[in-house]
């Protein structure tokens, strides 16, 4: 009687929680049993219950194959310096912003620099294409044949690619990463800034002393939960903005273009699925492991 | 010291004032070169200051309009009804987990949570979208696949209409009769508009710029009817001759693929596919920064 009736008052909210669980289970967690693919030798004809099983044999197949090396060395490489270089510039800009006292020049400059973020990366391709093309692009034909230097086949080199890559990702980052360091910036109370001035602080020192310390607990958050997706890589960055160029997979092959190119060019399900469950059992241990980081340095930002 | 931060601010303002001309130009570059004559782009490359213009990328547009008309519907039926749906779907489980009392709030909070820690990679998800639910080749490929609902956003409407609307209200309407979903749509949803809108536009913007779904599960043969406007650019970036091979469709223009403005076209689509987020960006910027603020609390 008494549980009917608690099952009556609370099964409208069930049934409003309905809808999303079960999208959840479908996107999810399905895909978790999934992984099963990796461990069998795929037949579409038989679907994947189907087909036989293989054992650690697709893991084998991807590990004897140079790729893996170079798929997580790019993968982790890029990541590392994407987070180093990403903390350096969206500090700085955000510490200029704060210094901005007219409302609408911040206003300009933020919203200036958030452009890029609001972009997909095809775009952003198409422009790279517009700047970097051998026959029409802007850099070749109106800057380096007007200094009288050799045009440059940057699609086709692959030295350049780790410097275009990291500045793209800044350019396109910088905005987004700027406004979460300034909304904690602004947080400073202005009294610490009143008595450094007082006793004569310098610029310099006022962000040496106060800004940087109290921004601490934002940057090792940021850090920390940047470190728990070192493993993934922004699939649009390394797919769409080399063009998928084959010359250049030495310098810009990730785990995620590797997947996607295993999977839908080459019909390479057993590396392809093999290199998916590396991804996201690594994935997995690393976020395991930053969270036990993050409720050891500060409990009130652990994930769970 | 008043002369040293005014240095320091003057300094402040350069950077600030280059950084963002760095974010703009390239947009201007990609404009100015759907506004060049095709030619002229061969011959001198892509330019700030071309010195011969032409409409004729827009005039190409215009006539393949069937195509790229298309692929507009598909993008603005795809961002409303999957941002609406999912907006629903989110809000109402987000609803349900913000009533401590309700039996079983914690597991199903556990059950949400751990999809933040663990997927079964993007293979498994290909493999139950395609070979499950059959969805390869259909306007769905674009809809449901990762963009519907998230962990981060239930959680952060969870918080919300916890934290934020008064319990009492909830009391009240329960005492005058309300059912739960009539308390959901008529109290707590008008209480939450800021919170719907930021998580709504976070969505808009992630469904209108989306081009991995259809790369993944629209081919070019037989699932290219449902190609968004990134999924055009996107095949356009493989294969420039997209658009022109279609040739049914330049039959019907009078056109052979050797009309094409292909330098400038191309510059053309990515311009048409911006534009309604750089004209809409002042209105939607505040709520914009607020996602992006809020987001940062937790990951």
């Amino acid at each position: 009687m008494n549980k009917s009736r608690k099952l009556r008052r609370y099964l409208p909210l069930y049934l409003m929680a309905l809808p999303c669980l079960i999208y959840i289970f479908c996107n999810n967690y399905l895909p978790m049993f999934g992984i099963i693919i990796a461990f069998k030798k795929l037949n579409f004809a038989k679907g994947i219950f189907g087909s036989p099983w293989n054992g650690f044999n697709n893991f084998k197949f991807l590990f004897t194959t140079q790729d893996a090396w170079v798929i997580t060395r790019n993968t982790v490489l890029y990541n590392v310096v994407f987070i180093i270089v990403g903390m350096i510039c969206s500090i700085t800009v955000a510490i200029l912003l704060n210094e901005i006292r007219s409302k609408t020049a911040g206003k300009f400059y933020q919203s200036a620099i958030l452009i890029p973020h609001l972009m997909s990366w095809v775009i952003v391709s198409y422009i790279a294409y517009a700047l970097l093309s051998n026959e029409t692009g802007l850099i070749n034909n109106s800057i380096l044949k007007s200094m009288g230097k050799e045009v440059v086949n940057w699609y086709g080199e692959k030295r350049y690619w780790p410097f275009i890559l990291v500045f793209v990702n800044q350019w396109k980052g910088i905005g987004f990463s700027t406004i979460v360091y300034l909304s904690s910036i602004v947080g400073i109370s202005q009294d610490y800034y009143e008595a450094a001035r007082i006793d004569g602080a310098t610029k310099w020192q006022q962000i040496r002393y106060i800004t940087l310390p109290l921004i601490k607990p934002t940057v090792i958050t940021l850090l920390i939960l940047s470190l728990g997706r070192i493993f993934n890589s922004d699939f649009g960055l390394f797919y769409q903005l080399p063009r998928n160029s084959g010359i250049l997979y030495d310098v810009t092959n990730t785990i995620d273009v590797y997947v996607y190119n295993a999977l839908m060019n080459n019909n390479d399900f057993a590396k392809s699925s093999a290199a998916s469950v590396y991804q996201a059992v690594v994935g997995f241990v690393l976020v395991l492991t930053t969270n036990g980081i993050i409720r050891k340095v500060d409990r009130e930002n652990a994930l769970f | 010291m008043k002369n040293q931060d005014r240095g320091f601010r003057i300094g402040a303002h350069i950077v600030l004032m280059l950084l963002s001309l760095l974010a703009i130009l390239p947009f201007l570059l990609l404009i100015i070169g759907s506004f060049t004559d095709n030619a002229w782009a061969i011959a001198n490359g892509y330019s700030f200051f071309p010195k011969e213009w032409s409409l004729k990328a827009y005039q190409y547009i215009g006539q393949q309009w069937s195509t790229i008309g298309r692929a507009y519907l598909v993008t603005i039926f795809v961002t409303v009804f999957g941002t609406a749906l999912g907006l629903l779907i989110t809000s109402m489980l987000g609803y349900a987990l913000s009533r401590p009392e309700l039996p079983g709030r914690g597991i199903i909070l556990v059950f949400v949570v751990i999809t933040m820690l663990f997927n079964g990679g993007i293979v498994a998800s290909y493999f139950i979208w395609t070979q499950v639910f059959h969805i390869k080749n259909t306007i769905w490929a674009l809809i449901f696949p990762n963009l519907l609902a998230n962990a981060f956003n239930i959680i952060l409407l969870k918080n919300y209409f916890e934290n934020d609307i008064p319990r009492a209200l909830l009391e009240s309407a329960f005492l005058d009769g309300a059912s739960e979903l009539k308390t959901f749509t008529s109290i707590v949803l008008p209480l939450s508009l800021p919170i719907l809108a930021t998580v709504g536009l976070m969505s808009a913007l992630a469904y209108w710029n989306d081009w991995t779904n259809g790369l993944y599960y629209l081919s070019e043969r037989g699932g290219s009817q449902y190609y968004s406007v990134q999924n055009i650019l996107n095949s356009m970036n493989n294969n420039i001759q997209f658009l022109a091979n279609n040739a049914t469709e330049l039959a019907k223009a009078g056109m052979s693929g050797a009309d094409l403005p292909s330098t400038t076209v191309r510059m053309a689509i990515a311009v048409v596919g911006i534009i309604p987020i750089l004209a809409a960006y002042p209105f939607f910027q505040k709520y914009f920064v607020k996602g992006i603020t809020i987001g940062a609390v937790k990951g």
